[in-house]
């Protein structure tokens, strides 16, 4: 089903391909990113960092670095603990240093900050710093951090004998061991996906200013979520001062965020925390190796999956297992019943109804964090391990792996569904999904000729993922961080002559809400898009809500903007049956006017209903043309997609060809084709990154050995594929708009299926799991391990 | 100790005294104030900083200001003739080459050079020609076709600019 637009394009409401309101700005050089931010008085910060993973400090001489010309303060742990400043909560309640007092916990921690006249005296200050540490035996293997004789690391918490985090489990155990205990076949497979960074081009940092006059703190800073670090900078400074109607937070223009801009690093703290003893702003900006090192990484599961199945291939139950490495402590931003976030999605696109996950979380002496790469909670770690056994199972008993999955699938008729693991899945239509991404790449064809190609020996394969995203977080009744609920917000002001300004409490880092969003109200109120200001990330300004991740802008913000707007409707509508004396049943809406009921010359465009608002409107009712609305989403929704890739494996070389990727996506109603088009290529390609390049390596001793974008690999246009992508539309039927979010389906669902396709092509071999990131090296180690490479 | 250089940018013509280890990048956005040259890695590989130098693209965060001292710089702030986009401005907008715009004037000053060397490219060789530059939003789909519409165009029409 295709979406039809219900507007004309001088209104530009949903389904319109309008070009970005935004590019004028970005493509001129005008954007205003943090960095651009230029302050009277401006002080620089940088950081001293720790070069060893675990290690006492035993002195910090800051004596030489003060002697610099133009160095003001170094600022240590010791200084932050004489205000009670030196600890702060993560948004997953876990808690981390500031900056320590005593003990450094990861390589690259931050161990003091230099605030200097300029970055270049800052930079030489961090140099002079003279910190003598005892450097003691990290624990690296997540495994060994649960031996009884691993040291325990959290020594800060009371009572805490071991490096155990948390348990999370869901489903029925002893059910699924039954299934499993019976069944014709059982598939097990070890998968791990690797420690990643989303490395968003701009780096993290922030302009803390402090008005001692007026005791007003503003901070531009890069973040996702304005209003929620309002509140934990309110909560975790109000001792001092800071009451929470004096922080101001803005989050500027952002170059890109994919969940690395939703923690609350220390920097942020310590610059806030100088620019409020000093009096003056205080700028940090950090390196591209800094946020490598020490910015919150994503994934690092280790998983035990298990598949069960009838020896015809019908899925009977899914048992897995996880280990997650938290590092130094879990810095995740997830609701908060949910440590594993949305992991026991884990059930995937097909009909059974017994599955068992676990999640266990150990502390290590890595790098804090557990944030998403441009997905929604662990959905990628989730999606990768049903997908790639889906294809083990199909291996093993030797059926076709599109064949398998169209037997599986949950059918149309079935939503809502409820998964083994007790989800709600709001709509979709696999089938369609898959047929439609098999006839657009042409898959009989393609196996034809893989077929002739096995026969010279050649390597090619085809790979497939059909996954199901949950996003939208969240019905406030189990979606909270901090506490906080998880609904988002829309406000709605039109002005006297018809133009409008609409605030959010999400923030955009490349999505595109300042067209998308007033495409919404466009198609609500009939006011051309054009004529609609967007504004997000000012929390003086707009309304509260949590910010922008996990796709939850359009389910959350776009929902509550819908819904303002119909507001603003229903007023324009009592107005206009005063004005046309006839009662509020005999109008009639079309887009931009309400006409009476068989009299449509009789009418009233918005515009003028608007400036009666103003001017003219009925007795009794309130003046202005205002709405605001705090969505609260029933559900959440659950975009799906069917991915094929096609590659071809130089059998000399080990080199992966990427031939083709069809992506056919199912993200409910479309506002914008054309953005959408473009969120699904941008995460399309950080979907390759970690399926063939990207990974943070370790060594025992904790030093990162891939640091910088030196060697951590993002793709550029040579390691992308031309994407090709299309739709299958079935609306969510509890969003207001019929829409469900899109940003992350691409980074989730392309995994899997280019390594299905890497395994696809090496299965002659005897092969049936790859490790990501699947790098030509490890295909060669398998080439000559199988002795076809000598 | 200070030195002091003359740098044309954008075709004004500026004189200033810098440390002999500024960067490039640091005196076209701090000293200068044109903060469309961002700056996205410490190692010269994401190419968020490209300008023109003297007509080629550099990396500005490769280069000290003293050794541009007498060079014509160009910046995306340039790219603009008369109140006009330049038709790599014009076809980004249009095809949807940018998201987060970070990397868009980086990308917009590499390809005016690519384009100089090699007007009718294949799509094959934008993508070598922009593997300079990294983007973390677009998956470059839109990029490589904004830039084939805007080779196309500017092999029809005389583009004037600064660059
Ligand atoms: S800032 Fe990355 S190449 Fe110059
Ligand atoms: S548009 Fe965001 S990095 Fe390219």
């Amino acid at each position: 089903m295709e979406f039809t637009c219900k507007t004309s394009k001088e209104i530009g409401g949903m389904g319109h391909s309008l070009k970005r309101r935004e590019d004028d700005r970005f493509i001129q050089g005008k954007g205003n990113y943090v960095d651009d931010v230029k302050l009277p008085g401006m002080l620089y910060m940088d950081i001293v960092r720790s070069p060893y993973a675990y290690a006492k400090i035993k002195s910090i001489n800051t004596e030489k670095a003060l002697a610099i010309d133009g160095v003001i303060t170094v600022i240590t742990g010791k200084d932050l603990e004489e205000h009670n400043l030196h600890w702060m909560p993560t948004f997953l309640s876990d808690t981390q240093m500031v900056l320590p007092t005593d003990t450094v916990m990861y390589q690259a921690q931050e161990v003091a900050c230099v605030i200097a006249t300029s970055r270049y005296i800052a930079a030489d200050a961090v140099e002079a710093v003279e910190v003598d540490y005892e450097p003691m035996k990290p624990v690296m293997d997540p495994h060994k951090a649960l031996d009884p004789d691993a040291p325990v690391l959290r020594t800060d918490k009371e009572g805490k004998k071991d490096n155990h985090i948390y348990h999370w489990e869901n489903g029925d155990r002893e059910k699924t061991e039954e299934v499993f205990k019976n069944a014709d076949v059982v598939v097990k497979e070890q998968i791990y996906l690797p420690r990643i960074h989303v490395a968003s081009i701009e780096t993290c940092g922030c302009v803390a200013d402090y008005q001692t006059a007026t005791k007003k703190m503003t901070v531009y800073m890069t973040t996702q979520a304005p209003h929620a670090v309002r509140t934990v900078v309110a909560l975790v400074a109000g001792h001092v001062g800071l009451s929470e109607e004096r922080i101001r937070i803005i989050s500027p223009d952002l170059g890109g965020g994919f969940g690395g801009k939703v923690p609350i690093y220390p920097g942020y703290i310590v610059a806030i925390t100088a620019t409020f003893l000093i009096g003056k702003p205080v700028k940090w900006i950090e390196d591209r190796t800094e946020n490598l090192q020490a910015d919150s990484f994503a994934r690092d599961y280790d998983m035990t999956c298990e598949l069960a199945a009838t020896k015809e291939g019908k899925i009977q139950a899914f048992r897995i297992k996880t280990l997650a490495d938290m590092g130094y402590t879990d810095g995740s931003a997830n609701p908060s019943k949910y440590p594993a976030g949305m992991f026991s999605i884990c059930t995937g696109s097909y009909d059974y109804s017994t599955a068992f996950a676990e999640v266990d979380a150990v502390y290590t002496n890595k790098p804090p964090g557990g944030i998403a790469y441009r997905c929604s909670f662990r959905v990628t770690e989730a999606a990768h391990a049903i997908e790639r056994m889906v294809d083990i199972l199909a291996q093993k008993i030797g059926k076709d792996p599109a064949e398998l999955r169209m037997e599986n699938f949950i059918k149309k008729d079935q939503f809502p569904y409820k998964s083994a693991l007790g989800w709600e899945y709001d709509s979709g239509d696999y089938h369609a999904g898959l047929e439609k991404a098999m006839n657009m790449i042409g898959y009989d064809e393609l196996r034809k000729e893989q077929v002739e190609k096995r026969a010279k020996g050649e390597y090619m394969g085809i790979g497939i993922c059909t996954f199901t995203e949950i996003v939208g977080a969240g019905p406030s009744k189990d979606f909270d961080i901090l506490g906080l609920k998880m609904f988002d917000s829309a406000e709605i002001r039109v002005h006297p002559t018809g133009k409008a300004i609409a605030r959010f409490g999400t923030k955009s880092q490349g999505q595109g809400h300042e067209t998308t969003y007033a495409q919404i109200i466009a198609e609500e109120l009939g006011i051309p898009a054009e004529h609609i200001t967007i504004e997000e990330g000012d929390t003086d300004t707009a309304p509260y809500g949590l910010g922008t991740y996990a796709s939850r802008s359009i389910a959350t913000a776009g929902a509550a903007a819908a819904i303002a707007a119909r507001k603003l409707r229903d007023k324009a509508r009592k107005i206009a049956a005063y004005l046309l004396e006839v009662s509020e049943e005999d109008l009639e809406w079309e887009p931009g006017k309400f006409s009476v009921k068989g009299a449509p010359e009789k009418s009233k465009t918005i515009q003028e209903l608007v400036f009666a608002a103003y001017t003219n409107y009925p007795p009794g009712m309130e003046g202005g043309f205002e709405a605001v609305h705090y969505y609260d989403p029933p559900n959440l929704t659950f975009p799906s997609g069917a991915y094929i890739c096609v590659v071809d494996i130089d059998g000399k070389t080990g080199a992966i060809k990427v031939r083709r990727f069809v992506a056919i996506d199912d993200c409910g109603n479309i506002i914008n084709p054309m953005i959408v088009q473009g969120q699904i290529h941008g995460g399309l390609t950080q979907g390759i990154a970690p399926a063939m390049y990207e990974e943070l390596i370790y060594d025992d001793e904790g030093n990162i050995l891939n640091g910088s974008f030196m060697d951590y690999l993002v793709p550029t246009a040579v390691e992308s594929p031309k994407w090709e992508t299309d739709h299958v539309v079935t609306p969510s039927p509890h969003h207001p708009l019929g829409a469900k979010g899109v940003a992350e389906s691409p980074t989730v669902g392309a995994p899997p299926a280019i390594v299905n396709a890497i395994v696809d092509a090496l299965s002659p071999l005897g092969v049936t799991h790859v490790e990501i990131p699947v790098t030509p090296y490890k295909v060669w180690k398998i080439l000559k391990e199988k002795g076809v490479v000598d | 100790m200070k030195k002091e250089v003359t740098i044309n940018v954008n075709g004004t013509s500026y004189t200033e005294e810098v440390e002999p280890r500024l960067l490039l990048v640091h005196f076209i956005r701090e000293n200068l104030e044109l903060t469309g040259t961002h700056i996205g890695c410490d190692t010269s590989h994401c190419g968020a900083c490209t300008i023109l130098l003297n007509g080629d693209s550099v990396k500005s965060c490769t280069i000290f200001t003293v050794q541009a001292d007498g060079a014509e710089i160009a910046t995306v702030e340039g790219m603009m003739q008369d109140g006009k986009y330049h038709p790599l401005q014009e076809a980004f907008k249009e095809y949807h080459g940018l998201q987060c715009g970070f990397c868009t004037p980086g990308m917009l000053m590499r390809a005016i050079d690519f384009l100089k060397h090699n007007p009718d490219p294949t799509e094959e060789e934008i993508r070598w020609g922009i593997s300079s530059n990294l983007c973390r939003c677009t998956g470059y789909n839109n990029i490589v076709i904004a830039i084939e519409k805007a080779a196309e165009k500017m092999r029809e029409v005389e583009v004037e600019t600064v660059a």
